[in-house]
């Protein structure tokens, strides 16, 4: 078992990529990500210095044992899982996929969902024309890590016109805290196509002293017409670093839903951002979020509009406890020449302790005239008016905030389009909210 | 057992400035007492110390339901001993459906591991809903959250009916409704009238006491009942106003605690 790395650029990228029989482009292509590396700086997230994070254990490459049917799954990611297991899943376990079920009816309509490694070798073509280039690797050092390091993966394709109603999930599990865990999922929704995604990040790491990187982008990529609702909860252990880049790409009248949990007990940093580049293309975007303990976060939304009579809308939502730090962005830009567009922004801050910390940060930054863009920021602690409205109906003090945060919540949390993960997302909204 | 709810020189004061200056009032099961009173002299004061408004304080007098004392309890255990408000103003709450606050409400009552069935409260708010001639789907919608304010008093009146209370105050229920909204509001009240059931109606209209007759009318002025009655009192007071009141009583403002 080769030992986990911290000091890294072109060579050990290379290194990784040959040892796991990459195509000659990939290994090359891979050393300019390594190089890029040592040569970028961190991102800079506003008003959250990353100095002190341990951003520079990337581990190793320890790949899970791939099994033939979701019967054998390890029990603690069977138990991620939804009770009907028949649907479309792809399950990622510290550095590779270990299980692929596409349902035969989809194949047939020429559905593609494979790990993102498999696509490189076999899609060709469909990989090189999209990936990475939403989140480009040339963005900051961690993009470039990602890049160099990226494993396992999930690659879907969804052909044109092709409408599948059931979920397609996957499941991208950790439980070993030096294992190199970057997946990345590239989502491709071909023309007219209709398609709704299930992401779950979730981690079972133990006591470790080691700093388990998850460094993370989801790419979507809707063409003219193409709706894709992308679903995601992020849930690692508080040892772990959960790095989220996000990314959507729209073109003519194509539209994204992103409904997110970023429920992770650690430091994190997420940016869920939707380029609406064609002509009335939309955006809807909604995140939740809790800070527990000393955690500290970075919860970036961001939609920028070029296409005419473009609509964007952006709430997230926060409950802040203890001595967490949240700090929430949301950036709403209107380039010239997107005219008639609507962006529309919400960021909500609920704060549970003086302790806590949460910051509402809206930026409109306009170019156009002739547009509509609103936000609003809210940070606050539970209604007093409010609980007291339910207290008098009998209800105890301790259950009517326990409604409230609840309620708070509820917008993100009632749209979760599979219902396995939306009972799984209330327990873990009842464990940290304690 | 009979209602008996007992008010006993109440003064209450809301940032330092007293508003009720020594309230007695006493309502038997039965009983439907109509306090009125022109704005700004202490009505809504009186029903938001009963429920115990965290922005009211209570500086002396005594209130008990049957024999207990009310003030010493939390605003919860004044509801579950059988207080029950409608409120004014009623509060909006993203994220909580109307049968999910229902039912905690409901489930406060009882013991743990006796909680209603789903069915059986389903059921129930259906039924009262349909008294209400409310839409079956506000049952799922958040509470108050977009109800118009006539929408928001029937919610507070199905409350009541789900709630089954000993003593029911209504503060200002007529606000905001309709000809239609008043009547279906004023029979749902009418239908809950019983033996172990006393009222309190705070109103400044008389036009609600056309469609529920009440026992006892009290005039409220400067924090205090000035002058109480029957039916007729009422009547007189929709004819006449409020001026021979204070001309009788000597009384040049009537208001209470204004800036």
């Amino acid at each position: 078992m080769s030992t986990p790395i911290s000091s890294f650029g072109r060579e050990a990228a290379a290194a990784i990529a040959r040892s796991k029989n990459e195509p000659a482009w990939l290994v090359a292509w891979r050393e300019e990500a390594g190089q890029l590396a040592t040569e970028l700086n961190l991102p800079k997230p506003e008003k959250l210095p990353l100095t002190r994070w341990t951003l520079d254990q990337y581990g190793a490459n320890r790949p899970g044992q791939t099994v033939a049917s979701a019967a054998d799954l390890p029990a603690p990611i069977a138990a991620l899982l939804p009770e009907e297991k028949n649907g479309a899943l792809i399950v990622q376990h510290n550095s590779s996929v270990i299980f692929t079920q596409l349902p035969e009816e989809l194949k047939a309509q020429g559905v593609i969902l494979t790990s993102l490694e498999d696509a490189a070798r076999n899609h060709e073509e469909l990989f090189r024309k999209h990936f990475m280039t939403a989140y480009t690797k040339d963005e900051h050092k961690l993009a470039a890590v990602h890049a160099a390091l990226w494993n396992g993966g999930v690659f879907l394709y969804v052909p044109k016109n092709v409408e599948i109603a059931a979920p397609i999930q996957a499941l991208l599990f950790a439980d070993d805290a030096e294992a190199t865990f970057m997946p990345h999922v590239l989502v491709v929704a071909d023309t007219h196509s209709r398609v709704t995604f299930v992401e779950q990040v979730a981690s079972t790491l133990g006591e470790t002293s080691s700093t388990l990187l998850h460094n993370s982008a989801v790419e979507v990529f809707a063409k003219a017409g193409a709706t894709v609702q992308y679903a995601a909860v992020h849930q690692l252990d508080d040892s772990a670093i959960d790095i989220a880049y996000r990314r959507a790409i729209l073109d003519n009248d194509a539209r994204i839903e992103w409904i997110v949990g970023d429920l992770h007990n650690g430091n994190a940093i997420t940016d869920t951002k939707s380029v609406l580049k064609g002509n009335g293309s939309t955006s809807d975007s909604k995140i939740i979020s809790i800070g527990t303990g000393k955690q500290r976060m970075s919860l970036t939304t961001q939609a920028v509009h070029f296409g005419l009579s473009t609509e964007s809308d952006m709430i997230t939502r926060a409950v802040m406890k203890e001595e967490a730090t949240a700090i929430i962005n949301g950036v709403t830009k209107i380039e010239k020449g997107a005219t008639k567009s609507n962006g529309q922004q919400t960021e909500r801050v609920l704060m549970l302790s003086p302790k806590a910390r949460g910051d509402a940060n809206p930026i409109l930054l306009i170019d156009e005239d002739d547009v509509k863009a609103g936000h609003a920021a809210s940070v606050g602690q539970v209604n007093a008016e409010q609980i007291y409205y339910l207290m008098s109906r009998g209800i105890s003090r301790s259950e009517a905030e326990r409604l409230i945060i609840h309620g708070f919540l509820d917008p993100v949390v009632s749209e979760i389009p599979l219902e396995g993960l939306r009972e799984q997302l209330h327990r873990i909204l009842e464990r940290k909210l304690g | 057992m009979s209602t008996q709810f007992e008010i006993q020189g109440l003064k209450s004061s809301i940032e330092g400035k007293e508003i009720l200056k020594g309230i007695d009032l006493k309502i038997g099961g039965g009983e439907v007492h109509a306090i009125m009173g022109p704005n700004g002299t202490g009505k809504s004061t009186l029903a938001s110390a009963l429920m115990g408004h965290p922005k009211y304080e209570v500086t002396d007098g005594s209130v008990t339901l049957n024999g207990e004392d009310v003030l010493e309890m939390g605003v919860d255990e004044r509801a579950r001993a059988g207080l029950f408000l409608a409120m004014q103003y009623p509060s909006e709450i993203t994220g909580v459906t109307n049968a999910d606050f229902l039912r905690s409400a409901i489930n406060a009552r009882r013991e743990e591991g006796n909680e209603i069935s789903l069915i059986k409260f389903v059921r129930q708010m259906e039924g009262k809903m349909k008294e209400l001639e409310m839409n079956p789907e506000f049952m799922h919608r958040y509470l108050n959250e977009g109800f118009s304010g006539g929408e928001k008093k029937r919610n507070e009146i199905l409350q009541m009916m789900m709630l089954d209370p000993k003593l029911v105050i209504l503060d200002e229920i007529d606000s905001g409704l309709d000809i239609d909204a008043l009547r279906i509001v004023a029979e749902g009240v009418n239908a809950m009238r019983a033996e172990d059931r006393g009222f309190l109606i705070i109103t400044h209209y008389q036009r609600l006491l056309n469609y529920i007759t009440p026992d006892f009318v009290h005039v409220m002025m400067q924090g205090r009942i000035v002058k109480s009655g029957g039916p007729e009192l009422a009547q007189r007071l929709e004819a006449e106003g409020y001026d021979w009141v204070k001309e009788e009583l000597g009384i040049v403002d009537e208001t209470v605690g204004q800036a």
